[in-house]
Formats: C-alpha cells, structure tokens, sequence
C-alpha cells in the first residue's frame, strides 16, 4: 500500500505521524544494513576502486568500464555458465526431484519411517554451512575419505577431479529438505478421492502424478523453484568446499566476485559483476512470476 | 459384469478397529445391492475393501468367479464413484469422463467416442466442454457416474451417491439412477444410510451394524420383517414401536393391553418385544389405549404419539382430517398379521 492511500484511509486508526514513528526504527536499519549497501554496491562499480594501492585511497569514476571489462572477460563467462549449471543440477533437477520424491514415497510410508527420514533431510539443511563444509571434505577426501573407504578405492580425489559434480551432490544433498516440505505440505491438499480414483482406473504412479498430483501443485512448484534457484544461484558455500578449483573449474558467481574483490583487490570490478548477479537474479524472478500469473 | 462373492471377509486398520467383520456375502450378476446401516457401522470400508483401496486382514473377495482378494486395485475391473465426486478440478467434462480410456493409452478418437456417447446417456452432451467447477451439484454428480460407466467396469461401487445432493434433487437423481443401473445391467453396490434410499433403489438390502450384517433381503423382507429389533428400529421413516412385555397363551402383554400375536407356542410368561410400525396401528374399540400428547403433520398422514400405561409411548399414524386432539384419550389396535414377536434377551424375529 502507498503512502498516499494510508493517508486517506489511515485504517488502522493510529494517525500519520505515530505510524510513522513506529515503522522509521525498521526502515532505519534496513535502510543502513540493505539499501545503503547495495546503491554503494552500483556505486563502486562505476569505479577503479581497489584494495590495496593509490586507487584505493582515491578511485576514479570509470563509467561502464568495469561492465563492459565483464564482458570481455571469459572467466566471468566461465562463472555465469558454472552458477547456471550449478542451479540447474542442484536446484532446478536435484533439490526438486528429490524433494518431490521423497515427500511422495514419504506420503505413504510408515510414520516411524517418516520421521527418521524427514529429521535425517531436515538436518542437513540446519547445520551452519561451515560444518556441512567440513564433514564433506572429510567423506570426499582422497587419503581417508569416508567416500574412498567406502568403496574401497583410494587414488580418487573427488573436489578436485569432479568438482562440478561434487557441489552438484553436495547441495542437492544440503538444500533438499525445503523442497521436501514443500511438496509434503501441497501433497497433502491434495483431495485423496482424486487420487484414488486414478488408482482404480489404474493409472500408473506417474500417470497419477502428471495428471491428477501436477495439477494440483503446479504453483508450489513454480513458488518451490523459483526459491531455490535464487538461493542456489546466490550461494557462497561451494568457496568453503572448493574455493572455485581446480583452475576455475567450480567458480560460481559469488566464489568468483569474492575471488575478484579479496584475492584480487579488484573491488571496483567484483561490485559491478554483483550488480549483474542482481540483474540476473532480477529477470529470474520476474520470469517465474510471469508464468505464475499466467497460470492463475 | 459380474457377481461378487465375499467369504470370512474381514479388514482391520492399523488401529485395531474391526470395520468388517468376518462378513460372508454374494450379490449376482447384474444386481443392484444396497448396503445400509448407522454411522461408522464399516460401509464405505467393505466398499473399498471390495475396490481394493483397503486391504482385506482375512477372507476372499471373487468377482466374475475369480479371486481378486490380491489382485491391485487397477486391475480388478471395479468403477468407484466418491461421495466427493473426485472430479479432475482442471479437466474439462469430456476429458474426466474419457480419464479410464486416456490411462489405457486409448486413441484420442476413441476418447471423444467415449465421452460423447457415454454423456448422451445421461444428459450431459452439452456440459462436455465445460469444468467440474462450472456444474451444479447434480451434474457433477453424472459426470463422476460417467466416468465410472466410461470405465467399463465389472462392478459398479457408490459410496452415498445422493447425499451431496438436496433433498428435491435426490429423489430426481434416485429415479435417475435406478433407470440407469436397468439399462446397463451393471452389477452396481451402493452405500446408503439413509433407508429410504435403500428400500427405493435395492434389489437387496444388506443391513449393517458393527461390520457385520444384521438383515439381508429384499425392500419388502427388511421393510416387513426385520429380523431383529436393530434392524426394526431403523428401517422406515417413522421408528417401529418396539414394546416389551410377555407373551400369553396367542397373545402378547404390552402397554398394558393384550394383543393377538402370532401362534409361536412361547411359555406362559415369556418376555418379549412386540413390534408395530405406527402405519400398521390404527384406531379400534379395543387395543392399547393412551392419552394423545404429541400430533406431528407429515403431509397425507399425521403421527399421533399416545402415552399409555407406565410411560410407554406408542406411535400411530392416521389419516388427514382424522387427527384426534391433544389430551384426549384413543385406542389403537394393530392390523392383523402386522403384529412382530422379539425375543427380549437376543433381540431376534420369534
Ligand atoms: N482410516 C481409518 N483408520 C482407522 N479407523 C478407521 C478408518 N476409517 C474408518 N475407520 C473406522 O472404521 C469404522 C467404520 O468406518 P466406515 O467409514 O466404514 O463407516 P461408514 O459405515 O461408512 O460410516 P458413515 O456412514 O459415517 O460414512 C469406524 O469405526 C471408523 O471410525
Ligand atoms: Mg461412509
């Protein structure tokens, strides 16, 4: 609601000036912590400002200079394809999949079952990124890793010949449980008559799911992938696991813009390739909200 | 089409609770059976039990002379219509109709054949485009009975099929529906509780109590001679007058008048239940004999309620412009033949 029309309608009763009063603490800090941050962000990149040397006691405005570097710039073309392979493995296919899978087999299963499994799911999503980091490395370590163990192999050194498809793993593996009760929760308004009647007519499982469950849960699954997309897209855990190696192979978008402005010092440059994260962040949203609306 | 035969049936959900309960049933070949009883008395279980959609603890299930009790539900040849309808909410009409034939990977020809000359049928050719949200209550109604006819099925099951409909409605769908099942012949299983239904539409009456079944035969067996005071008690729309008392040389003690009763040769003094139906008691010189305390108009008939001796309460009905007024006194006497003798400890039909 705008300003104008809180105004004249004024609904909760309080008058302008006390509504005011209450909400300036909130829009104070987000102001300071998330506005502010992000305009000084565009700012920055339109400039030479680096860490360390004389640009960055004085940076120089440079105009576009920094975006149409990006351009040019075949790891950030590196990056931008690894994060949309990234999200789309892990997020897209993996999160989605799996979470839809296991709430479905889950449906039906005995409750024990389902309680162990779901804390089991819930628990990777819980633990703090640094913790998931380090318990990785460990399974996947070449000397003594639980992975090699396993299998009895001990010459494969997975982060490092596999790094793509190790964060792919991992973060299906840690992002899973959100999509998990997600789908738990929009299965479960599905009408069971429906169900059983597909059930009777003797639709297959899938049968039943493309035209009976789908359906049904059409704007979960846009809502489900949307969210997870972002936060996939967005995410600075694969630097804890890979630091974007073996030679940029695993170098996501935030790993490299975080390479650019600390290893680097360009920070000048890692604020504009940020801006285009936004930017990119930005079209994926308005995509799915797009095709949300269509639907409705 | 086909008959169904059930032996020792028994299902037990996971919490214990017996919904069916060794239940031994046939139904024949184009049938139209009515399975009728109280509230959580295990319908709708022996219906899906039937369907597949519960599993069977113990017994067999044979439909057509072969045995299903293992059998998926998809593969057992039985339509089943919800109370709820189950329509596809995003389906047109046509394509929830022609769903069983798109599941067998039908062509899209025969699809539109099955769902043209299936709504004809049943006077939904003009809806076939639109969605179940765009119907009325009765439509949707037809759209799920032609889905499962689409099916082409062994076995129809309906689980209360009229209830979501209003009261006008239901005794249109009813005639509706009896016409239907005549047509195709289909062995057809409905679950009602409500008796009337049942006594309208059945070829036979099961009725259920506890998950098992208490009286099974026609409208006329079940309406005429309950077989216990149970099954008495709800069959037909006003309750039966269940009296006790003892049984007397060919006649019975109740509310303190004697009664012819039928020649059962009991012991002198025998307790029993007498039962009438308040439409079998009319006004005579002699008989039981009460205070009129309540009139009820139920349009052709009234229902007089007669206080008798020691508290009994005993209902008949009469016809219009015969109701006798409140507070005066009124004997009644049961038309001959109608009079029922119960045991009053196992509560069977003597
Ligand atoms: N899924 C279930 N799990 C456990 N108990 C159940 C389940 N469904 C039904 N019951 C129990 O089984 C008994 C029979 O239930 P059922 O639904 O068959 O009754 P019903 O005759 O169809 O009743 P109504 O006329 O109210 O539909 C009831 O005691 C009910 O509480
Ligand atoms: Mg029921």
């Amino acid at each position: 609601m705008s300003a104008a029309t809180n105004r004249t309608r004024d609904t909760s009763g309080l008058g302008v000036a006390r509504a005011v009063a209450f909400v300036s603490p909130a829009l104070l800090l987000i102001g300071l912590f998330l506005v502010f941050p992000a305009l000084w962000t565009i700012y920055i990149g339109l400039t030479n400002y680096t860490l360390t040397g004389p640009a960055s006691v004085a940076p120089a405005f440079v105009g576009l200079e920094n975006f149409l570097g990006a351009l040019d710039d075949a790891l950030f073309g590196n990056a931008l394809w690894l994060t949309l392979v990234f999200v789309l493995g892990s997020a897209v296919l993996g999160q989605n999949l799996l979470g839809f899978g296991l709430a479905w087999v889950l449906r039906s299963a005995k409750p024990v079952v389902r309680r162990v499994v779901e804390a089991l799911v819930l628990l990777a999503w819980i633990l703090p990124s640094v913790v998931v980091a380090y318990l990785w490395t460990a399974v996947l370590d070449r000397d003594g890793g639980t992975l090699n163990a396993l299998l009895g192999n001990e010459s494969t050194a997975w982060l490092v010949e596999y790094p793509m498809a190790s964060l792919i793993v991992f973060n299906t593996w840690r992002g899973t449980a959100f999509s998990m009760m997600l789908y738990s929760s929009a299965l479960a308004a599905v009408p069971p008559s429906q169900l059983e009647t597909a059930r009777t007519v003797g639709a297959s499982g899938w049968q039943t799911v493309r035209d009976i469950v789908f359906p049904h849960i059409r704007g979960h699954v846009l809502t489900n992938t949307l969210l997870i997309s972002l936060w996939t897209a967005n995410d600075f855990t694969p630097f804890l696991l890979t630091a974007g190696g073996p030679n940029h192979e695993s170098e996501t978008l935030p790993v490299f813009i975080y390479q650019q402005a600390i290893t680097n010092g360009e920070l000048g440059y890692s604020a504009a390739i940020s801006f285009l994260l936004l930017i990119v962040n930005l079209v994926v949203a308005l995509l799915y909200l797009l095709l949300l609306r269509r639907r409705s | 089409m086909a008959a169904i035969e059930l032996t020792g049936l028994s299902t037990v959900y996971p919490n214990g609770v017996r919904a069916v309960d060794d239940l031994d049933l046939s139904i024949d070949d184009g049938e139209f059976f009515a399975l009728l009883g109280p509230s959580g008395c295990g319908k709708t279980t022996l219906l899906r039990t039937i369907a597949g959609l519960e599993r069977s603890s113990s017994g067999t299930i044979s439909l057509g002379g072969g045995d299903v009790t293992r059998t998926d539900v998809g593969k057992r040849g039985v339509a089943m219509v919800f109370q709820d309808y189950a329509l596809f909410p995003h389906m047109t009409v046509a394509q929830n109709i022609a769903y069983p034939l798109r599941v067998r990977r039908a062509s899209k020809q025969a699809q539109q054949d099955a769902a043209s000359t299936t709504s004809a049928g049943l006077g939904l050719a003009e809806l076939l485009e639109r969605r179940p949200a765009q119907l009325s209550g009765g439509q949707q109604q037809r759209v799920a009975l032609a889905r499962a006819i689409a099916m082409e099925a062994q076995v129809l099951l309906l689980d209360e099929p009229l209830s979501n409909l209003d009261a006008r409605l239901r005794l249109e769908a009813r005639t509706f529906l009896k016409r239907l099942q005549r047509e195709l012949g289909l062995t057809t299983v409905f679950v009602t509780h409500d008796q009337a239904e049942a006594l309208a539409l059945a070829d036979r009456i099961a009725v259920m109590a506890d998950g098992r079944i208490r009286q099974l035969g026609t409208p006329k067996d079940v309406f005429q001679r309950p077989a216990d005071t149970f099954v008495a008690n709800f069959i037909g729309s006003t309750p039966m007058n269940l009296l006790t008392g003892t049984a007397h040389d060919g006649f019975v003690e109740v509310a303190g008048a004697r009664l012819a009763s039928p020649d059962l040769s009991l012991a002198d003094g025998t307790k029993v239940v007498a039962g009438i139906r308040p439409e079998y008691l009319a006004p005579a010189a002699e008989g039981i004999t009460g205070t009129v305390s309540i009139v009820e108009n139920l349009g052709v008939t009234s229902l007089v309620t007669l206080e008798c001796p020691g508290d009994v309460l005993v209902g008949l009905t009469v016809p219009e412009h015969e109701e006798p007024r409140v507070g005066t006194a009124m004997t009644a006497a049961p038309a001959p033949g109608r009079l029922l003798v119960y045991d009053a400890e196992t509560t069977r039909l003597l």
